[in-house]
């Protein structure tokens, strides 16, 4: 017996367990590439614009180290799929980290993998299995990108070179991710390394594409697989080759995954599990003391990413008025962002974006509830003299207080980094408001979360298919025209602009509304229903 | 303590509980036995104030479990048949913190509980096997002051040395005057500890009482060795599958039976005479009707 022995079934059996999961992330991916790239395309018609659009973006190194350079001015592609391939590739490999987490170490910690691994199963095949999975995912993605990206316009082999830039991106933090799942014992510890591993990748780009120049990004960029993604640069030159550097990197990180893999035992990782205390710490006695205690290594994590984002960020903001400074720049910043003031529209434009992911963060904290109850945590405590509301409002807590936390400290980061470069204080208030301005629609997303937990805690994956749809919505729905009422059913398109638009109360104090009503009817519902059997 | 009758609750089309009868005296230890899906979860669940019901009644000590669940609960302690713990907290943690949820612990009897199960509570639930986790749960019901204990088969994972040392410390807890309600389909565990058994089949209460009380309906196997083998014994009635091999006759008894059956044998002569009460497996079995041979 072969240690891959098995992992052909392995891995139908775990494409029949994400036979929804799987179809739909494909489409998603590739339905956002095309309708993002078809929107983009619409606006530059011709080569002045797309000239001029390109050195708004290759000009500031702020939009630089987010996106990346766009290596072809002329190149109707490259400009169109400028956010894809930076944003779009963070988001590939993390659908591929946590594609492998889950079939790999997520298995292995519910203890099904020592059931299989009784079975005539080599040591190898989950391990392997899962990898496919996420290659599966990835060309599917690829493939579906490609075609359509073709299929509105843009060229065949610049379109190919995408896809595959981006399922080799992916394919490369899946071998990292299964890297990671040696070394950890718990499936979330995995992804979080995994997820760290991501993080310094894209920093690395982002610096090395600063400190380079038009004819090529530093060796940092040339060192991040995030990078090599890019360097593909597709529609602009197609440098096919490169493909062959994450091709490696991928081959060669799963090759020692599997390594490790043989070297320890089921259940193992390569960092031993630390005793801990004999008894409780004293505090540890309420339902939102233990919410507390599961969750806050997450957030302090998730702070420290926003201060170190937000000062990053908010330190090279002030570049903005010089080197933009040409009417073209301006409006295009203008149409995007909603008003003449340049730094004002950056600002606004970029706590914008930053709020879904703060909603998201919520989703996650609030998520907390339904999965407690699935994994069979809850049973034991509420057979102890926890009243159901306050279970409900521990979790909760954390989501408000920790959305609320982390909105302040992008505000204030951002806030004193900029303020540390230009030397004046004037924005901070106002830059703190406009942060603060998104959290009643932050809020109603943990809301929504909490009135489908009141139903079923399995609904309550609903509220991430939400979230997409209002990203979408906020993303490219003014510039697709969608109707009106498509674009008013997302709470993001209710906040005040600020700074550059004037506050108005009335849409905060609805969306905050609703979102106490939603915890409300989720509430009452909760405390009506059987608690669900794992 | 418990009181339940006539309850139903059903999931979708299947129906867990049909009619479910229960009742626990004070100072009791009652065995609830029955197969995995007979409903003993389920109906420990409804006790619990977790699940509502459609019909009947329930009262756990004097109070509507699902409306005074949380008052309750300070009552009483959960053992789940499944034990799922926080892999990040230790043992001693989730001991601690259980309890004090519960409303508070006895410390001291924790230590002792800690050392009797020889768990050692440093080490994070993530790396306890299943027995451990058991444990953890067992000891942060049985350091609680309370006056009802529900176990959902609280040793399938314990090995045999701690199953003893299960069945002292649920000896003790009787002895203060606490009931217990033991969800087993381990028979010799029930049989060691209950007062009263119930058995459940499909949802329903089938039979319930002591052990005597419900070996009294059943038959008992009588063999006998005979100088001579008496004539009409298995037309005798009361007497049932009457087998002669030999000076030795084996035969099945009912109560009214044994009193004609002993003269008979005592007549013919007896060298050597057992008499085995039915065993609880025996009782079990003929409930779920598997024919013991």
């Amino acid at each position: 017996m072969s240690r891959f022995t098995g992992t052909w079934m392995l891995t139908r059996f775990a494409l029949r367990r994400d036979r929804i999961l799987l179809p739909v992330w494909i489409l998603v991916f590739s339905l956002m590439t095309i309708s993002s790239a078809s929107a983009t395309m619409a606006l530059y018609p011709d080569v002045a614009t797309r000239v001029m659009a390109a050195s708004a973006v290759n000009d500031v190194p702020v939009a630089v180290a987010m996106y990346g350079r766009i290596w072809d001015p002329t190149s109707l592609g490259a400009l169109s799929l400028l956010k894809m391939s930076a944003i779009g590739g963070v988001m590939i490999a993390i659908l591929a980290i946590m594609l492998v987490t889950r079939h790999a170490r997520g298995e292995e910690e519910k203890g099904r993998t020592e059931l299989l691994g009784a079975t005539v199963v080599g040591a190898w095949a989950g391990l392997t299995a899962a990898v496919i999975v996420a290659l599966v995912a990835m060309l599917g993605i690829a493939v579906l990108s490609a075609l359509g990206l073709w299929a509105v316009g843009l060229p065949a082999a610049g379109s190919w070179a995408f896809g595959l830039s981006w399922a080799l991106t992916g394919m490369a933090f899946a071998a990292i991710s299964a890297v990671a799942n040696q070394v950890t014992t718990s499936a979330r510890a995995a992804t979080a390394l995994a997820l760290v591993a991501l993080a310094v990748a894209y920093l690395m780009r982002a610096v090395g594409d600063v400190l380079g120049d038009a004819d090529g990004p530093s060796i940092l960029s040339w060192l991040s697989p995030i990078g090599w993604g890019q360097q593909v640069r597709p529609y602009a030159g197609d440098q096919a080759w490169v493909l062959v550097l994450p091709a490696v990197f991928a081959a060669l990180v799963l090759w020692v995954a599997l390594a490790l893999q043989s070297r320890r035992d089921l259940g193992a990782g390569l960092l031993p599990d630390r005793t801990g205390r004999a008894t409780a710490a004293p505090g540890l006695r309420t339902p939102l003391a233990l919410a507390w205690r599961l969750q806050y290594p997450m957030l302090l994590g998730w702070l420290a990413a926003y201060a170190v984002m937000g000062a990053v960020v908010g330190s090279i903001v002030n570049d903005l008025g010089d080197m933009m400074d040409t009417p073209q720049a301006r409006e295009m910043i203008a149409a995007l962002g909603g008003t003449d003031v340049l730094m004002e529209a950056f600002i606004a434009l970029e706590f914008s974006i930053i709020a879904f992911v703060t909603a998201a963060y919520g989703i996650v904290a609030a998520r907390r509830l339904a999965t407690e109850e699935a994994d069979g945590h809850l049973e034991p405590v509420l057979a102890c003299s926890v009243p159901r509301l306050r279970f409900l409002t521990s979790h909760l807590t954390v989501a408000l207080v920790g959305t609320t936390l982390l909105t302040l400290t992008q505000g204030a980061s951002f806030a004193l980094g900029s303020a540390a470069s230009t030397g004046s204080t004037a924005l901070v208030g106002a830059t703190i408001g406009a942060a603060m301005a998104y959290l009643p629609a932050i809020w109603l997303m943990t809301a929504v979360v909490v009135l489908l937990f009141g139903v079923a805690p399995r609904f309550t994956v609903v509220a991430w298919i939400l979230l997409v749809a209002f990203v979408l919505v906020s993303e490219l729905g003014a510039l697709l025209e969608w109707p009106q009422w498509v674009l008013d059913a997302s709470p993001f398109s209710h906040v005040p602009r600020l700074p550059a638009e004037p506050m108005d109360w009335l849409p905060l104090l609805a969306l905050t509304g609703i979102a106490v009503a939603l915890t409300v009817a989720g509430s009452a519902l909760f405390r009506r229903r059987d608690l669900s059997t794992p | 303590m418990i009181s339940m009758t006539g309850v139903v609750k059903r999931f979708g089309s299947t129906t867990a509980l049909d009619g479910l009868d229960l009742t626990v005296a004070e100072g009791e230890v009652h065995g609830f036995l029955g197969p995995n899906g007979a409903g003993k979860t389920t109906t420990l669940r409804v006790l619990l104030g977790l699940m509502r019901i459609e019909a009947g009644s329930v009262t756990v000590l004097g109070m509507d479990p699902w409306r005074d669940a949380v008052a309750l609960h300070r009552r009483l302690a959960y053992v789940p048949g499944d034990v799922s713990l926080w892999p990040n907290l230790t043992g001693g943690e989730v001991i601690d913190l259980l309890g004090r949820l519960r409303g508070g612990l006895d410390e001291q009897r924790r230590d002792r509980l800690v050392e009797m199960f020889a768990l050692d509570p440093t080490k994070k639930t993530r790396t306890y096997s299943k027995g451990n986790r058991q444990k953890v749960a067992l000891i942060a019901a049985l350091s609680s002051d309370v006056e009802l204990l529900l176990l959902d088969e609280p040793t399938a994972g314990l090995d045999p040395l701690m199953e003893s040392m299960f069945r002292t410390v649920i000896n003790e807890w009787r002895d203060g005057g606490r009931s217990v309600l033991l969800s087993s389909h381990i028979l010799a565990e029930a049989e060691a500890l209950s007062d009263r058994l119930s058995i459940i089949r499909s949802g329903r209460v089938v039979e319930t009482g002591t052990l005597a009380q419900l070996r009294h309906l059943r038959r008992t196997t009588v063999t006998a060795v005979l100088r001579s083998v008496p004539d009409g014994l298995a037309a005798m009635p009361g007497v049932h599958e009457v087998v002669i091999d030999g000076q030795t006759i084996t035969c099945q008894v009912d109560s009214e039976g044994l009193d004609r059956l002993l003269p008979a044998l005592s007549a013919a002569g007896v060298d050597s005479l057992i008499t085995q009460p039915p065993s609880l497996e025996q009782l079990f079995l003929q409930h779920y009707g598997v024919t013991e041979t």
